[in-house]
């Protein structure tokens, strides 16, 4: 029985999910690519995959880490540098005061995996110290490491790898990718959300499992759940080493959509939007994360846009004029941290099924069942 | 002795910077000490009383602005605590720290609003802007007088709380909060009069802090505020004589840094001290007891 109520589930999101595919086709071939609309798509995959790894941490294993921007980071340069042509390198368009020392270049999708595997290499060397910290000692020093890693980045001695703190660009963005075997550009929008999708739905996987299930009784109780045989450190290096892995591929998607990187971009500001991006969507659930971050991001260079514009101001009260929209944002975070702390979701999850079942006014199946599994 | 008379420029900016650190750094410990919370919007209080002063500056003569500057930081540390941290008090510590990251985001945006992202020139101060020379080393008074005025402080602020009574609450509530409220000390009052204290540290920090730096950023108080939050770990949190050393510690420290010109590292060296103190003395040089935070 459970077996079959789970098929359906997936059923309906597999279903789901296509129709939210073709829906983003369908707006890619009508509407003209510069709208604004999908640099807001595109950006919000991106966050919601930032933001779905930070959850893993501080969500569902209940390390409060505030490391992201610096995995994001080394995600972003990884990618730039693995993918940037071996002729430009050379060249002195982007590596102006230095000489390039990889003399190599890979393809696009092993690239993104490999900035993934970078940013878990550092996060397990950062983890063996950190992860024997607690709570807000925790998240300082997750902080301090990403600032470490920044002002790292910018060292003038690896220069030669990162190009100090210069741009990076002209390397594989979002205009190059294509389908496989033709030339044909594939839609940029559509790509973002595939891989973000994919990687969204191995953290979930992921979650499900008994990993996940270690990870949330790290959460609820570490002496009880270290009591029932979870080796605590083991877990949570890996949950911090995953999500490091998915914050680094989050990075690297950032690299493609931006065209550029530079190191002075990813500060703790970014870490704290990502958070923020969390609770709004609920700590502890995946699809609140994804509807934070679209929520996040539309409002943030979309929807409020009408504040910034000084010909909006009524009464000939001068209030409404650049930065306004940041101003009333930011009150509204504050009322969602202060009286709606669960945010959207909660600890819930988006379920198709369930809404289908309201739609077709079904009762919910009765508890017995649910206690039978 | 050659070490010193080359590097002595740097060291006396290190000095300087650190008993602004001390100040800024005294507001952290204190509020760690009670609330068992990372106040980020701390950083960002700092660089509000320097845009306020700025503000002020150009409607009002400079005897005024200074006090009203104090006035007005004070009023809005005590706003914060009672409008972000208050309602939270019976919430998971992460749920405070949540809402400090918001109140450090609108702040920083509130500043961004209101100066429309623009550098502002921090007015000059008669007498502390003069630039004086010492030792072969041309500085500003301000540089000289920092430290003088943050040891003045942190001695008044010392017997303050080891002589009055609400400094008596205040040492009961960071030994044990619970049980000190079953004992009829009033905890709202003791917290607010912690923030209060914390805010007028800030201002007269800012005050020195900016005078020195000449302009104010919305984000100039994020970077000052998480090393003062090491400089807080580093000497043990909850004591302030540990603050103040960690402060001109990390103070002086990051100025030889730049002395040697591994400008890139200063801020960095800040963290990596903070790692290693957090993996080797946990409690910080004056901590008390272990407490659970290894």
């Amino acid at each position: 029985m459970t077996e079959k109520k789970d098929k359906k589930e997936v059923l309906y999101s597999l279903i789901g999910i296509a129709v939210l595919l073709i829906v983003i086709i369908i707006l890619e071939k009508t509407i003209p690519s510069t709208s604004i609309l999908f640099s807001v798509l595109k950006k919000g995959a991106i966050y919601s995959l930032a933001a779905v790894s930070m959850n893993l941490l501080n969500g569902f294993t209940g390390l409060f880490s505030l490391g992201q921007a610096g995995f994001m980071l080394i995600g972003a340069y990884a990618y730039a540098i693995l993918t940037m042509p071996v002729t430009i390198k050379l060249s002195d368009s982007v590596y102006k005061y230095y000489d390039c020392i990889v003399g190599f270049q890979l393809g696009l999708i092993p690239s993104m995996i490999i900035a993934g595997l970078i940013a878990a290499l550092f996060a397990f060397l950062i983890g063996l110290p950190v992860l024997r910290l607690k709570s807000d000692y925790l998240a300082i020093a997750t902080l301090g490491f990403a600032e470490i890693i920044r002002a790292i980045f910018q060292w003038d001695t690896i220069g030669p790898l990162t190009n100090g703190a210069n741009v990076l660009r002209k390397y594989l963005d979002l205009t190059d990718v294509t389908l496989p075997f033709s030339n044909i550009p594939f839609p940029p929008t559509l790509f973002i959300f595939i891989v973000a999708g994919i990687c969204i739905a191995i953290i979930k996987m992921l979650i499900d499992s008994s990993y996940g299930r270690a990870f949330k009784a790290i959460r609820d109780d570490e002496i009880a759940a270290e009591a029932m045989g979870i080796g605590l450190f083991k877990h949570k290096e890996m949950s911090f080493i995953i999500s490091s892995f998915f914050a680094g591929i989050s990075g690297a998607l950032l690299s493609m959509y931006q065209y550029t990187v530079q190191a002075s971009q990813f500060k703790t500001a970014m870490t704290y939007e990502i958070l923020l991006i969390v609770v709004i969507g609920g700590i502890g659930s995946i699809s609140g994360s994804c509807i934070g971050s679209f929520l996040f991001i539309a409002c943030n260079e979309w929807w409020l846009r009408f504040l910034d514009e000084s010909s909006n101001n009524i009464l000939g009260l001068n209030i409404m004029r650049s930065g306004f929209r940041k101003v009333v944002f930011s009150i509204i975070i504050m009322i969602i941290v202060l009286f709606f702390s669960k945010g959207i979701m909660g600890e819930k999850e988006i379920s198709i099924k369930r809404m289908v079942d309201r739609l077709r006014r079904k009762k919910p199946k009765p508890a017995v069942e649910e206690g039978a599994k | 002795m050659e070490f010193l008379t080359a590097n002595l420029p740097y060291i006396l900016a290190g000095i300087s910077v650190g008993g602004q650190y001390a100040l800024i750094a005294i507001g952290y410990t204190m509020v760690y000490g009670i609330l068992r919370l990372i106040n980020f919007a701390h950083g960002d209080v700092f660089m509000v009383a320097g845009l306020v002063m700025v503000y002020l500056t150009t409607v009002f003569p400079m005897w005024l602005s200074i006090p009203m500057v104090l006035v007005i930081t004070v009023l809005l540390g005590f706003a914060i605590e009672r409008a972000a941290y208050k309602p939270l008090r019976n919430a998971p510590r992460m749920s405070i720290m949540i809402s400090a990251i918001g109140v450090s985001y609108l702040l920083q945006n509130c500043a961004l609003y209101f100066t429309g992202g623009l550098a502002k020139v921090y007015p000059q101060i008669p007498w502390i802007s003069k630039t004086v020379t010492i030792g072969g080393a041309t500085t500003k008074m301000v540089t000289l007088i920092t430290p003088v005025i943050a040891i003045v402080l942190i001695v008044v602020l010392v017997i303050f709380i080891k002589k009055t009574k609400i400094g008596m609450a205040m040492r009961a509530v960071s030994k044990d909060f619970e049980t000190s409220q079953l004992m009829g000390i009033k905890i709202n009052a003791v917290i607010s009069a912690t923030f209060i204290i914390g805010s007028l540290l800030a201002a007269v920090g800012s005050m020195l802090y900016f005078s020195n730096y000449a302009s104010v950023v919305p984000t100039s108080g994020a970077m000052p505020g998480l090393k003062c939050f090491v400089a807080a770990v580093f000497g043990g949190i909850g004591s302030i004589p540990g603050a103040v050393i960690g402060a001109f510690i990390i103070g002086i420290c990051e100025n030889l840094i730049k002395g040697v010109g591994w400008t890139t590292f200063s801020d960095a060296f800040t963290f990596a001290l903070l790692i290693v103190i957090l993996l080797v003395k946990p409690t910080g040089l004056f901590g008390e007891k272990a407490t659970d935070k290894v």
